[in-house]
């Protein structure tokens, strides 16, 4: 068993807190399993809040000509869920697991800047609670997500300027995450682990930062613009002093592209890896995945303007914007392709992870298709700003997005909390799900193209919408009950003693191979790596007729058999050797650090002085960052 | 994390780290931060020219810039650039208190520059230009905003360096450090180019906006 | 201990370019000299009347910008003598962000006159 050292403390202003345990530990702790399961926890209630938005706004619209909701309080609801679940829920949830797994899946001790990765998750934090504050301080933002100028702009409530202030600073976290993980990825993988020994869901991981480093900074100046055109009387979007609300779509859309790329690729890594696990089938097609994955998010910085079809870009724009998005769909669909093919005479074992994987893909492919009607143009003319698209993202972004995370969680679980969720209440939890969603999202394609626009308080009774527009609020909340089945699945876990073995589901990917939870430096020692699906080829090795045989017991490197203990690699290229492994120490000065940019953004609504003691607090952050006695 | 060797070679001390690629993660993050800092700038200068020509009212371009005093601001950035590249060469040598020279150097002309701004940019606004007199004041005002803001930022990090040698915390172990501000530094240096040209220099049309 | 061809070939390239040269200090000063110069040069033909008149300002600086950016980036950013992976990420990054606005500005027919 390897000996871990941690620095000694140093007393004084600096000196650097030295607890990994105890409530305290989680406000320094800079260890990538804490800080994931920080990201998880609190998307996940961001998660809530966004669904209850979401049941609000289905209550006021069940029947026809209501007044339960405001007008004014409903383009506050929807705008807020939109806003939460895209930025609050669901990014925040693919960064939880790529924080807990991408080191596990690539051999490594942690990410390669810990500390700046414990600001990430404190950047996002004060993100969340600053724009929901909003709701206190003078309302919250109610332009759409998508902010589009004059309205945005011109709108009297604080609402926007908190839209444009919470946006920026949680770019700022997204950012700094996606550099960390990225050269994580590129920097620090066991040896032998070449980039195409590396996991899907590792790989999906490396892409989604490069989208979010070339794609945030587009964002960033719109949101600048806006925030300035609001708080300050520039003219970026005014048209009467030659500014262009355009320009906003264009920054916008540069980046919200890309980004649901971004919501979706982490999703579609966490079904890759699910589907070879319970169908005792490697991934079939390996590199078609891989090289898809990188496609879409190339492709994906070229099909911005799909947004903006009826904008009046003109017929040349439309039609090569049109086409692009139509190439999008191959790369996807040779996705879907290959997970069928992983699938296709495998030995499918049918526990909660692979049912969500597997309703990924059906629903998925709905979604898909309602997208590639969107890229014919003339099509779109009728369907854009109706319900039709509210169908279409809702079945890629939760058909798609969240039940795929839905996956990972379960499939995860026992590895991050040391017990098992229930199968039997995962099963409750999956098929109401199922059903709850497709009764919610399923009528929005009719009511689309029936009519129904987007963003509308309320429809009067002779438009004949109000059939499906009840079936909708009630399958929402079905989906509610199942969320609630899946909390208390999730509670009553930690009813369970925390004894898990390191491989329940006889996995195939490394982050298996030491205990549940892995120990705090994760690997006794460093594997080493000889293939793809390593772990696999460590347990089973193939006969002439291809049977699948395990390894004789006490061949090299098998996982951990109790709980607690974790094997190593006992062949030669291990690392330290009865060293000592050290690992960063825990820090104050991320939360500090952090701390100031929602206290600039309060400044920036509230009083200059504000945003100079939130520079003065930022500067400290980082002064006593760079001071503090070294980590290793 | 196993070290690598060869037959033919020696692993090298100076360059060699324990990672995938042999390059050191600062000088990769780095790298990808400038890649993306690209786009935002790019952000900036498209709006700037984008709206160049569409002001409803002035005072416009002409009115106010100063190419001359501009010129001189443009010559000290790239003395800094200089200063920068030769602070990192001393550290590099081994050479401590030279490399804390021209570190300084670096600051202080990145100071200059800075306050170079504030002048002109005060001047500016005496003269009418202000964020939102016109579309010119805002994109122009925000542009160099952003640039002197990365500059003062840089600044920081210079004098963090110094402040770090003088108190004996910056020996050549740590030149990859210096190699990284560097980075930024030169970086701000090349938007910098590119502003000159395309706010200063190209003229936006003949006694119109 | 394994390691893979791939990784290793990479590593010695890397290796060899970075042991290779570190531009001396008078390359530095040369290097500079050269940026002074052909600023000098851009703010000298931005009076000249003849160059307006001839639509020749905007290719000529275009170019000085060029010859000033490329310099910086590959001698003082020690590009060209380090790793291809740095340029790379630093292509990504400029091509995409001049490709991405240029497209932009051509569907606000920005050039067009």
């Amino acid at each position: 068993m390897a000996s871990v050292s941690v620095p000694a403390r140093r007393p004084g202003l600096l000196g650097r807190p030295t607890s990994t345990t105890g409530l305290w530990s989680w406000f320094t702790t800079v260890d990538h399993k804490k800080i994931g399961i920080l990201y998880g926890v609190t998307a996940f209630a961001f998660f809530l809040v966004g669904g209850v938005e979401a049941l609000l706004i289905r209550v006021q619209l069940a029947r026809p000509d209501q007044n339960v909701i405001s007008e004014a309080a409903f383009n506050e609801l929807f705008t807020m869920h939109g806003v939460t679940m895209v930025f609050l829920v669901v990014m925040p949830l693919s960064a939880a697991f790529f924080n807990y797994f991408i080191p596990l899946m690539i051999g490594a001790r942690d990410v390669a800047f810990p500390r700046l990765n414990a600001y990430s998750y404190w950047a996002f934090l004060f993100a969340g609670i600053f724009i929901y504050s909003s709701w206190f301080l003078g309302g919250a933002p109610n332009g759409g997500w998508f902010g589009y100028p004059p309205n945005s702009v011109l709108d009297p409530t604080r609402g926007m300027t908190f839209y444009s202030l919470g946006l920026l600073i949680a770019g700022i976290a997204s950012t700094v995450s996606a550099v960390n993980l990225a050269v994580t990825v590129i920097n620090m993988r066991a040896p032998g682990m070449t980039l195409f020994r590396m996991p899907v869901f590792v790989w999906m991981g490396l892409v989604v930062q490069l989208l979010l480093a070339f794609s945030l900074p587009i964002v960033t100046i719109g949101l600048v613009e806006l925030l300035f055109d609001r708080r300050f009387g520039t003219h970026f979007f005014d048209a009467a002093a030659g500014g262009s609300p355009v320009l906003w779509q264009h920054l916008f859309w540069l980046f919200a592209h890309p980004e649901v790329y971004i919501l979706v690729l982490p999703a579609m890594g966490i079904v890759s890896e699910i589907l070879p696990v319970f169908s005792r089938k490697p991934l079939f097609g390996y590199q078609f995945v891989v090289f898809s994955g990188i496609a879409i998010g190339f492709i994906g910085f070229g099909v911005w303007a799909h947004h903006m079809f009826a904008v009046g870009l003109g017929p040349i724009a439309n039609t090569a914007f049109g086409i692009s998005t139509m190439i999008i769909a191959v790369p996807t669909g040779v996705k879907i392709f290959n997970w069928l093919g992983t699938m296709w005479r495998g030995d499918i074992r049918f526990t909660t992870p692979m049912l969500f994987a597997i309703g990924f893909i059906g629903m998925f492919v709905i979604g898909g298709l309602s997208g590639v009607s969107h890229a014919v143009v003339p099509a779109d003319y009728q369907q854009t700003d109706t319900y039709y698209i509210v169908a279409h993202f809702h079945y890629v972004l939760f058909g798609g997005a969240i039940f795929g995370l839905f996956g990972g969680i379960y499939y995860w679980w026992p590895k991050v909390f040391g017990r098992m969720l229930s199968e039997r209440a995962g099963k409750w939890n999956f098929w109401i799900m199922l059903v709850g969603f497709n009764m919610t999202f399923g009528p929005m394609h009719v009511l689309g193209l029936q009519g129904m626009p987007r963003r509308i308080q309320s429809y009067p009774e002779s438009l004949g919408l109000t059939f499906w527009n009840t079936v909708s609020t009630v399958g929402a909340f079905l989906i509610a009950v199942s969320v609630l089945v899946f909390l208390v699945t999730a509670v009553a876990s930690f009813r369970r003693p925390k004894e898990m073995e390191a491989d329940p589901w006889d996995a195939r990917t490394l982050e298996w191979f030491t205990s549940s939870p892995p120990p705090e430096h994760n690997f006794d020692e460093i594997p080493t790596v000889h293939s793809l699906d390593e772990l696999w080829h460590r347990k089973y090795a193939e006969t002439h007729g291809g049977r699948v045989v395990p390894v004789p017991a006490g061949g090299s490197g098998r996982p951990a058999s109790g709980h607690g203990r974790s094997e190593g690699d006992g062949g030669h290229g291990s690392e330290h050797g009865g060293h000592g492994i050290h690992l960063p120490g825990p820090s104050y000065y991320p939360l500090i650090a952090s701390l100031g940019l929602p206290i600039v953004g309060y400044g920036l609504i509230f009083g200059w002085w504000m945003v100079g003691v939130g520079l003065l607090v930022t500067l400290a952050g980082f002064y006593g960052w760079i001071l503090e006695p070294s980590a290793e | 994390m196993a070290t690598v060797e060869h037959a033919d070679e020696r692993p090298l001390v100076v360059e060699e780290h324990a990672t995938s690629t042999g390059l050191p993660n600062t000088k990769l993050a780095m790298w990808l931060f400038l890649a993306s800092d690209c786009l935002l700038f790019g952000a900036l200068i498209s709006t700037y020219v984008l709206y160049r020509g569409a002001s409803t009212t002035g005072p416009f371009p002409n009115d106010v810039f100063d190419i001359p005093y501009t010129s001189v601001s443009s010559f000290v950035l790239l003395a800094s650039s200089l200063t920068m590249v030769l602070a990192l060469a001393a550290i590099q040598r081994g050479d401590v208190a030279r490399s804390r020279v021209w570190l300084l150097a670096t600051a202080l002309l990145g100071s200059t520059f800075v306050g170079g701004q504030v002048y002109e940019f005060t001047a500016f606004h005496d003269e009418g230009l202000t964020l939102s007199a016109n579309v010119f004041g805002s994109s122009f005002y925000v542009l160099t905003g952003f640039h002197g803001t990365h500059v003062t930022v840089g600044v920081l990090m210079l004098l963090t360096l110094v402040f770090l040698s003088l108190a004996g915390r910056l020996g050549p172990e740590r030149a990859e450090t210096v190699e990284m501000v560097g980075l930024y530094w030169h970086f701000v240096d090349i938007v910098w180019i590119v502003i000159f040209t395309v706010v200063y220099l190209i003229p936006t049309g003949n006694g119109s906006p | 201990m394994a390691t893979e061809p791939v990784e290793r070939s990479e590593r010695i390239a890397a290796r060899q370019r970075t042991h290779a040269r570190h531009p001396s200090t008078r390359e530095y000063v040369r290097i500079a000299i050269v940026l002074a110069v052909v600023t000098a040069a851009e703010v000298a033909i931005y009076y000249i009347d003849w160059i307006h008149e001839n639509g020749l300002l905007i290719p000529l600086l275009f170019l000085f910008s060029l010859i000033k950016f490329s310099l910086v980036v590959m001698w003082f950013m020690h590009l060209k003598f380090d790793s291809r992976t740095y340029s790379r990420f630093f292509l990504m990054g400029l091509a995409g962000a001049i490709t991405l606005y240029l497209i932009v500005l051509l569907l606000f027919r920005t050039f067009a006159n």
